[in-house]
């Protein structure tokens, strides 16, 4: 008992940490450039929060980082390092964008359903491509899923300049029906307050459901444990990583999706903008726990929406990028933490002795 | 233990001297001693985990013995690390080749202390002096060619010429032939004879009787990390050998009733299976097993063993041959199915196979079980179940601590083992694979888990017996089968062999062999 909640303490505390020297690290750098950290901090804080504005755009920003951070959490539960979220997000985009623009005058109920699952189901089946090579043929997921990437890249550029072309300057295509396009929770001036969080977190509700009650959730934390003893127990390793790869994937789809129902209404070359790939950073800094990811988005949604706001205090917007970098070294590391957490407790316990 | 006469170190290229070492939980290695002469070849040799290995990795360096001396030509050594060992001419051929997959021969030869040109490598003086090497011995390899293409006895010639690279006078090589073919094994002893006649001093690790008797000039034999014999290869057999491996201390004699076996419930004929390296492991075994029979496997570990349980537990493909199970054909069901129609197993490795050491025990002891009603429902697990049915089999097997929320992987091997046998037992199989089932274990533990043993034998199942502890094997079993390089040697009852003929039966020869010693080549039916 003691143990298990010890453990689960440093769990949160490593992440905790983390952020907190990181952010030590990025005001020693502040003031080597001759600014004020404190000024610095504050102007990020008030970019983040400061405003309706700025926490719509935040949350924006938190509901895709979440869902592709989910779905690199979810996958490396069952040992599969899913680096391909980029390009499942992108598929889902791209099954979203194609779907919403055939909606016309299909009712919202049935519109809203029917382009979130096909996008679902294209990240699914676009992630499957490298489960079903990996469980039959033994080929890296990390090889593949880069290169399914590359593939849904070219795809969603091809779209946007071939079939689905509409309008001049930037190749895009033409906005989804009316119809298909989630209503925002609230509209500031030009921003919105995007109601894809709200599943965005029942998605993360979802997968803590999946992995902590479910016979699925059992199956394929074992593989990701132990696949020897996994496969000792009659778990099928194919099978579960195949699963893995699917539900992975339709998240990341999930998150393509997003975008286009609530941010950009439309898709246009490169519209994931890396965020498939913050996934990873997500997912490592919520210690691979769907709940820790919506902390962990969070985190690095204020990060970056409070980083405009401090370039007016004449700090680079790259100090976020230094602090997320540190923050994930730091929880790559952990044991340096560790370390750290065990010494802290030792020199209080002598002096309680 | 033994008490070695006075001896003159000078004339001794490695005198290791009541060497202990002792691991967290485990007592490696208990007042060993151990003397090689200048230029032999010494063997080392002992059944898995007697401590052998442990051993030669503080003669390398790797780990640093609790107490006791090393000396080495006649000098006291201490090592910090291996490079200590290697300043003074040890070289170590691991089991686990060490090689860079994807450089060539040369490169990895070299690897360490490169030949320089100023500052550059000079790969052309490499490779003259690794050709220059391998042809001194004989090694022959191309030292062109990338490791990954090489097979494996070729890579290990690249591993020897390494330690040759780096001045070794004292090879050890950790149970050389363990991945090589037979006709590897020869070439490997043509070697091992060019280096000592070259007066290199070769310790040689194994546990199979045969090569130790083919190669080496004197024998260290090894139990339960002790040294139980050395004995120079002319004064000694496979017998002698045997006898000393598998020891014959009195184990707990256990209580066995009195059963009649019921009808048959395991029906093997002409089994064929292969290892990891797909080569013939089990050639053509056959044995039935009746309802509340114990059929014991016993054999020096690597005959077999390992691939015939995971054969007959699904893990493993079956290649030839049936698998009959209550009169049907199982031999191409999975681990599911089979553990679906009630076949259990408790596997060698406990560690690896039998459970996930982070689990909580309460998800441990569904392992394999985790659709089956009441632990599961509509694809949910059932908490509730799921946690009485862990304090019950915890309360039942006595596994301590009592915590069924705690980490199996906390757990002592012991208690491990206890959770294990919770499991496999508790799923009331009809037929159980019992591999290995006492390693590791203490004696309290070991006379538990023989009791439960004899129990499910009480309650009719069946059960197949692999053990590596002859006695253990002689104690519960029925039969016994005895397996050598994939075969069976004769099958009898416990009282019908001496241990001396069992043990002979383990080195290779045959139940005819033994019973007909007058007529050695045996007339053919």
């Amino acid at each position: 008992m003691t143990i298990q909640s010890k453990k689960r303490a440093i769990k949160i505390l490593v992440p905790v940490l983390s952020v907190i020297i990181a952010l030590l690290i990025g005001a020693i750098v502040i003031l080597a450039i001759g600014k004020n950290p404190i000024v610095a901090y504050k102007e990020m804080f008030i970019g983040a929060f400061g405003s309706k504005m700025s926490w719509a755009s935040n949350i924006t920003k938190m509901t895709s980082l979440l869902l592709t951070g989910l779905a690199v959490a979810f996958g490396f539960r069952a040992g599969v390092f899913n680096i391909g979220a980029e390009g499942q997000m992108a598929v889902g985009g791209m099954a979203a964008a194609v779907v919403g623009i055939n909606m016309g005058q299909t009712p919202m109920i049935i519109a809203v359903p029917v382009t979130i699952l096909c996008s679902i189901m294209a990240g699914a089946v676009w992630a499957s491509i490298a489960g079903i090579l990996k469980a039959k043929t033994g080929a890296h997921e990390v090889i593949t899923t880069i290169m399914l990437n590359w593939i849904a890249y070219h795809i969603g550029n091809y779209l946007v300049v071939g079939p689905l072309a509409v309008g001049d300057g930037v190749p895009k295509s033409p906005e989804i029906a009316k119809s298909a396009q989630l209503p925002p929770l609230l509209t500031v001036q030009a921003s919105t307050l995007p109601s894809g969080i709200i599943i965005a977190v029942a998605a993360a509700i979802i997968i803590y459901i999946i992995l902590e009650k479910t016979t699925a959730g059992y199956e394929l934390k074992a593989v990701g444990f132990n696949p020897y003893a996994a496969e000792y127990g009659g778990i099928s390793i194919s099978k579960n990583i195949i699963l893995t790869m699917a539900i992975s994937g339709g998240l990341a789809g999930l998150a393509g999706a997003m975008e286009v129902m609530c941010v950009h209404l439309r898709i246009f070359g490169s519209f994931t903008s890396g965020r498939g790939f913050d996934g990873i950073t997500i997912a490592l800094i919520g210690q691979n726990s769907p709940i820790g990811s919506i902390f962990s988005a969070f985190l690095i949604s204020s990060l970056r929406t409070g980083s405009t706001n401090m370039q007016f205090a004449g700090i680079p917007d790259d100090l976020v990028g230094l602090i997320q970098g540190i923050i994930i070294f730091l929880v790559a590391a952990e044991r340096i933490i560790k370390t750290l957490i065990i010494k802290l407790f030792r020199v209080k316990g002598g002096e309680n002795a | 233990m033994s008490s070695t006469a006075e001896i003159n170190y000078e004339n001794y290229a490695v005198v290791m001297k009541d060497i202990v070492k002792q691991f967290p939980k485990v007592l490696a290695n208990d007042r060993v001693n151990l003397s090689a002469k200048k230029g032999e070849i010494h063997a080392i040799i002992g059944e898995n985990g007697a401590g052998k290995s442990t051993l030669m990795n503080q003669l390398y360096g790797l780990y640093r013995q609790t107490s006791g001396d090393i000396y080495i030509n006649g000098q006291k050594k201490d090592f910090s690390g291996p490079g200590d060992a290697i300043k003074v001419g040890i070289g170590m051929v691991h089991q686990h080749f060490m090689l860079v997959n994807n450089l060539t021969v040369a490169e990895n030869i070299v690897l360490g202390c490169e030949p320089l040109k100023d500052i550059r490598f000079d790969i052309k003086k490499a490779r003259k002096q690794v050709k220059e090497l391998s042809e001194k011995y004989g090694l022959i390899v191309d030292v062109d060619a990338v490791i990954e293409d090489l097979p494996v006895g070729t890579q290990q010639r690249v591993e020897i010429i390494k330690t040759l690279y780096r001045g070794a006078e004292i090879l050890i090589l950790d149970e050389p032939t363990a991945v090589l073919t037979p006709q590897e094994t020869q070439e490997l002893f043509v070697i091992m004879k060019k280096l000592k006649n070259d007066g290199k001093t070769i310790l040689f690790i194994s546990h199979k009787l045969n090569e130790v008797m083919t190669i080496s000039d004197n024998i260290t034999v090894m139990r339960q990390g002790k040294v139980t014999g050395r004995v120079a290869k002319d004064m000694t057999d496979e017998r002698q050998l045997a006898n000393m491996m598998v020891g014959r201390e009195v184990v707990l004699s256990i209580e066995k009733p009195e059963k009649t076996p019921g009808e048959t419930v395991v029906k093997v004929s002409g089994l064929w299976v292969k290892d990891n390296r797909k080569l013939d492991a089990v050639e053509g075994l056959s044995f039935e097993i009746k309802k509340g029979e114990v059929l014991g496997i016993a054999g020096v570990a690597g005959n077999g063993q390992t691939e015939l349980v995971e054969a007959l537990t699904g893990l493993r493909k079956i290649e030839k041959g049936q698998y009959n199970y209550k009169g049907h054909d199982f031999s191409r069901k999975d681990v599911a199915e089979l553990r679906g129609a009630k076949i259990t197993h408790i596997p060698e490795d406990r560690h690896k196979y039998a459970m996930i050491k982070e689990y909580p025990n309460y998800y441990n002891l569904i392992l394999g079980r985790h659709l089956e009603m009441p632990f599961s429902r509509r694809g949910f697990l059932r908490k509730k179940d799921i946690v009485e049915n862990a304090d019950s089999m915890i309360e039942r097997f006595d596994v301590r601590p009592t915590d069924s929320n705690n980490p199996s992987g906390n757990l002592s091997g012991g208690n491990q083992q206890k959770l294990v046998l919770a499991r496999e037992i508790g799923a009331n199989p009809d037929f159980i694979v019992i591999d290995q089932p006492t390693r590791g274990l203490d004696v309290g533990a070991i006379e538990y888990v023989h009791k439960e043993i004899i129990n499910l034998r009480q309650k009719d199942v069946a059960i197949l017996l692999v053990s590596m502890e002859l006695e253990e094997v002689l104690t519960l079993s029925d039969r016994i089968i005895v397996m050598y390089e994939g075969r069976a040697m004769g099958e009898f009852k416990p009282s019908e062999l001496s241990i001396e003929e069992i043990g002979l039966m383990m080195a290779g020869k045959t139940l005819e062999q033994i019973t007909q010693p007058q007529n050695p080549g045996g007339d053919k039916k």
